[in-house]
């Protein structure tokens, strides 16, 4: 790099081997775009994405990520400076594939010239001693050389060689091979492509979820407030969200009844029916797993389900509230978890949490209830009982599968275990000390009386088709800077004597090539079938 | 034939394809050791000088008669050891259809990590059994055979699970494109590897102690020869993998869980799996790199892939890849966190 300098006398009175700033910018965009950078740029890449597959990351699992914060005060606060709960957007990930991609255009923009300058070239002449080169081969003939090197350039253009003859030449120079850079710029330059149709993909796209119960009484209509989470990228406007609606009309399992998962869910639709715009007509999906919807840019998918218990509490003055709560799913089985909050509950605040049995029993062995199946034969709710301050007047968030038992107290029976309410579908019970009841209700028209929920996620995906063509691309360029071969061939003859020999020589110029097979058949066709050969001696 | 006679045929043709691997490996290290006394064959032409193509170069100089007798039963050992890797590896096929037709609805014999394994070892000793003669890969018996019977003993012994239908969300034609294609990546990878690894080997030996060597090593490739099948093999396996991890991957991810890359861990190591192969051909082209620290790269390629397959279940808890969980959750509670 420092020869540079030494072309010109100094100038100045620089100190050797000092740079101006010029020279400085130079000498790093040198170093950058080397193929030894490349290489380690490569290398940490793929050392910077391993932390953020073993730490929990915000964007990928939130709830996870603040579970493992809350078990490791100490190490969060370090952890969070280095932006070790979110990698893949962190600075320093950023920077080395921002250099990486540097480095990438650094490499393509002057190997693009130089193949365009090689692809009008002809093939070099031959060099004087063909034998030198590792891969070759010599025989004597008594044709004259002309016609040699005239057979010999028939047969090379038929296989597809580049040809030239210099004039007044005993040699014939052969290259071909010349699309294995074109795979290897195109290769390149679709990572860029990726890059590009990833990146639109995450700054203008969203990625919500919404928890919606099954029945007409329910419906989504695509806008922010609809949704239970909402993840929008940076560039993200909400004027970009489509104005579509939906409903699910009916849900079918299919369960398993026979064999070792037996109980399991083995497949489950939503039906929908649809609206792409307020105006639009009705449309019917039959939504399942791995076969989203698509509204216009948006897709629609159907990614669980579960149990939504319609539990209604009375209080001490006959106000009514609650309805269909959804419950978590714990296991295959379809256990589920859940809360129910009465926050406008009079004299005092009451909350339920338990658990919810699609079709319950009873294990001696833990003393407790548990689910035998997920399909609702035996639907019951097992809850506890809390009164006092729910916590929910102070404006903040809460979970709605949580209880903030902090200002609770959980109701017991004279001799201090606690009130539990098991109550199937149609039962009520009253809560002692007057406080109300709270009825299990029996949805009708539903399977088990339990009404059910879907979770459906909702997204949009501006680039993916970008991205998508560019590793197809990627791949197609990929395959053709392995696999296509470039090489030259050089046919020499000259007589010698009576006779004339001839010099075959080739080489790979991808390494990793195995010529000598090139040279060998070339030979061979050159000199004919044995017989004809016979003849000709 | 009843689903459960079908498991059970399985498991036992699991067992037989076992002990026929165990005995060509016995076949191949009977060849080795008795090659130890026939001498060393010298010259371009030894690689070739045994009636099975792509044998062990043994030397058929005018010594003695015995030496020859010697070399002829090694070569029958090899020929053996090759013949019943064969057999292996078709029993290994009948085991895997078997294991396919025990599930109701039949199915394609990869829904947990157990069935994963003895895809994978089968696309290794498949390769190998194809590549033989082209490759001349005798000096590699010992070591694939090995290694595929010690990573289907862990498959018997850890990994096992009874047939079972697949979960909601593998029950899609992506399947078989994504893991079909991610299966022969990681055959090509794994032999691709051991090459390298015998290249390393062979390399240092060479430093070492010149031409005068011994055993084994002495009877491996030229480290050029060595060199040229690793790459050969790790340019068939680099596109493969691209195609499995790069684009049926995130197009069942975006079908199946809503967006095509998710930083999932499976991803996440996939992908420096993919990075760490595209260093390796990068650095073949590279002064300074080529051959030593490529080889190392290949080394940490297959280091990076078998990590990935099977290792990273016990670091992270998010996946969503639900087969390597024991029994997986439903995915409803899973993305209900979210």
């Amino acid at each position: 790099m420092s020869t540079v300098l030494s072309t010109r006398p100094p100038e100045d009175d620089r100190r050797p081997g000092e740079l101006t700033f010029r020279e400085l910018l130079r000498w790093i965009w040198r170093q950058v775009t080397s193929m030894r950078t490349a290489l380690i740029l490569l290398l940490l890449l793929a050392l910077a994405a391993i932390p953020g597959s073993v730490i929990p990351q915000t964007g990928v699992d939130s709830l996870k990520t603040s579970n493992w914060q809350s078990d490791h005060p100490k190490l969060t606060p370090v952890y969070e400076r280095l932006g070790l709960f979110s990698v893949y957007d962190s600075a320093w990930f950023s920077a080395i594939y921002i250099l990486l991609m540097i480095s990438l255009v650094g490499c393509i923009v002057p190997r693009t010239f130089h193949y365009w300058r090689g692809m009008r070239a002809k093939p070099p002449a031959a060099p004087s001693n063909l034998t030198r080169l590792p891969d070759h081969a010599t025989y004597g003939t008594t044709e004259a050389p002309e016609a040699v090197l005239e057979r010999a350039t028939a047969l090379l253009k038929r296989r597809r060689y580049r040809l030239s003859t210099p004039d007044g030449g005993d040699s014939v120079s052969a290259e071909r091979g010349y699309l294995r850079e074109v795979g290897n710029l195109v290769f390149h330059l679709s990572v860029l492509v990726v890059l590009v149709g990833f990146g639109l993909g995450s700054m203008f796209g969203y990625k919500g979820g919404v928890i919606l119960l099954v029945g007409d009484d329910f419906g989504f209509s695509n806008n922010l407030t609809q949704y239970d989470e909402f993840k929008p990228g940076s560039l993200f406007r909400t004027d970009d969200m489509e104005p579509f609606s939906f409903k699910i009309d009916d849900f079918d399992v299919d369960w398993l009844t026979t064999g070792r998962r037996a109980g399991m869910a083995r497949g489950f639709q939503s039906h929908l029916t649809y609206r792409e715009g307020r105006d639009s007509p009705e449309k019917k999906y039959d939504l399942r797993v791995n076969h989203p919807l698509s509204i216009g840019n948006t897709d629609v998918f159907l990614i669980g389900h579960g149990y939504a218990p319609t539990i209604t509490i009375k209080d001490a003055e006959g106000n009514v509230s609650g309805g269909p709560t959804p419950f978590l799913p714990t296991s295959q089985s379809f256990q589920s978890i859940g809360v129910v909050k009465a926050p406008d509950a009079e004299p005092t605040q009451i909350g339920l949490e338990g658990e919810f049995y699609p079709t319950v029993a009873f294990s001696d062995e833990t003393g407790s209830y548990y689910s035998l199946l997920g399909k609702p034969y035996d639907p019951m709710i097992s809850m506890l009982v809390y009164t006092g301050d729910l916590g929910m007047d102070d404006g903040s968030s809460q979970s709605v599968y949580a209880l903030d038992k902090s200002k609770t107290t959980m109701l017991t029976k004279k001799d201090g275990t606690p009130y539990r309410l098991d109550l199937r579908p149609g039962e009520t019970a009253k809560l002692p000390n007057g406080l109300g009841s709270v009825t299990f209700e029996k949805v009708p028209g539903v399977e088990g009386g339990v009404q059910r929920w879907n979770k459906i996620q909702i997204s949009q995906t501006p680039g993916k088709w970008i991205a998508l063509t560019g590793v197809v691309m990627a791949l197609i360029g990929l395959l053709g800077s392995l696999f296509i071969r470039p090489r030259r061939v050089w046919v020499r003859a000259r007589r010698e004597g009576d006779g004339t020999l001839v010099e075959v020589a080739a080489l790979d110029r991808s390494g990793g090539g195995d010529v000598s097979v090139v040279v060998d058949e070339l030979v061979a066709t050159l000199q004919g079938p044995p017989d004809k050969r016979e003849d000709q001696s | 034939m009843t689903d459960a006679a079908w498991e059970s045929f399985s498991n036992q043709a699991v067992a037989a394809a076992g002990l026929l691997y165990f005995l060509a490996l016995l076949s191949h290290l009977v060849e080795w050791a008795s090659l130890r006394k026939v001498p060393l064959a010298s010259g371009p032409d030894a690689s070739s000088s045994i009636d099975i193509p792509g044998g062990v170069a043994v030397a058929t100089g005018p010594d003695s008669e015995q030496a020859e007798d010697r070399a002829r039963r090694t070569a029958l050992f090899g020929r053996l050891g090759y013949l019943i890797s064969c057999l292996a590896v078709a029993v290994h096929a009948v085991a895997l259809f078997a294991r396919g037709m025990a599930a109701d609805p039949n199915r394609v014999p990869w829904g947990n990590m157990y069935e994963f394994t003895l895809t994978g070892t089968f696309v290794v000793a498949f390769l190998y059994v194809v590549l033989y003669r082209k490759f001349r890969l005798a000096w590699m018996a010992p070591i694939v055979l090995a290694f595929v019977l010690t990573v289907l003993m862990v498959a018997v012994i850890w990994l096992y699970a009874p047939v079972a239908p697949l979960t909601e969300a593998l029950s899609s034609y992506w399947l078989v494109i994504h893991v079909v294609s991610a299966i022969i990546a990681t055959g090509a990878f794994t032999l691709g590897g051991i090459t390298s690894a015998l290249y390393l080997v062979k390399e240092r030996s060479l430093a070492k102690k010149g031409p005068q060597q011994t055993g084994y090593v002495a009877r491996l490739p030229q480290p050029e020869a060595l060199d040229r099948v690793s790459y050969r093999l790790h340019a068939f396996g680099f596109p493969v993998w691209t195609f499995a991890v790069l684009i049926t991957g995130p197009i069942w991810a975006h079908q199946a869980w809503s967006s095509y890359w998710n930083w999932d861990p499976k991803e996440v190591w996939a992908f420096i799996t993919w990075v760490v192969y595209a260093a390796y051909l990068h650095a073949r082209t590279t002064a300074g790199w080529k051959g030593r620290n490529a080889a190392i790269l290949a080394l940490v390629g297959v280091a990076t892939l078998w990590f990935n397959f099977i290792g990273i279940n016990y670091f992270s808890t998010t996946s969503q890849h639900s087969y390597a969980g024991g029994a997986p959750a439903p995915i409803s509670a899973e993305t209900m966190d979210r």
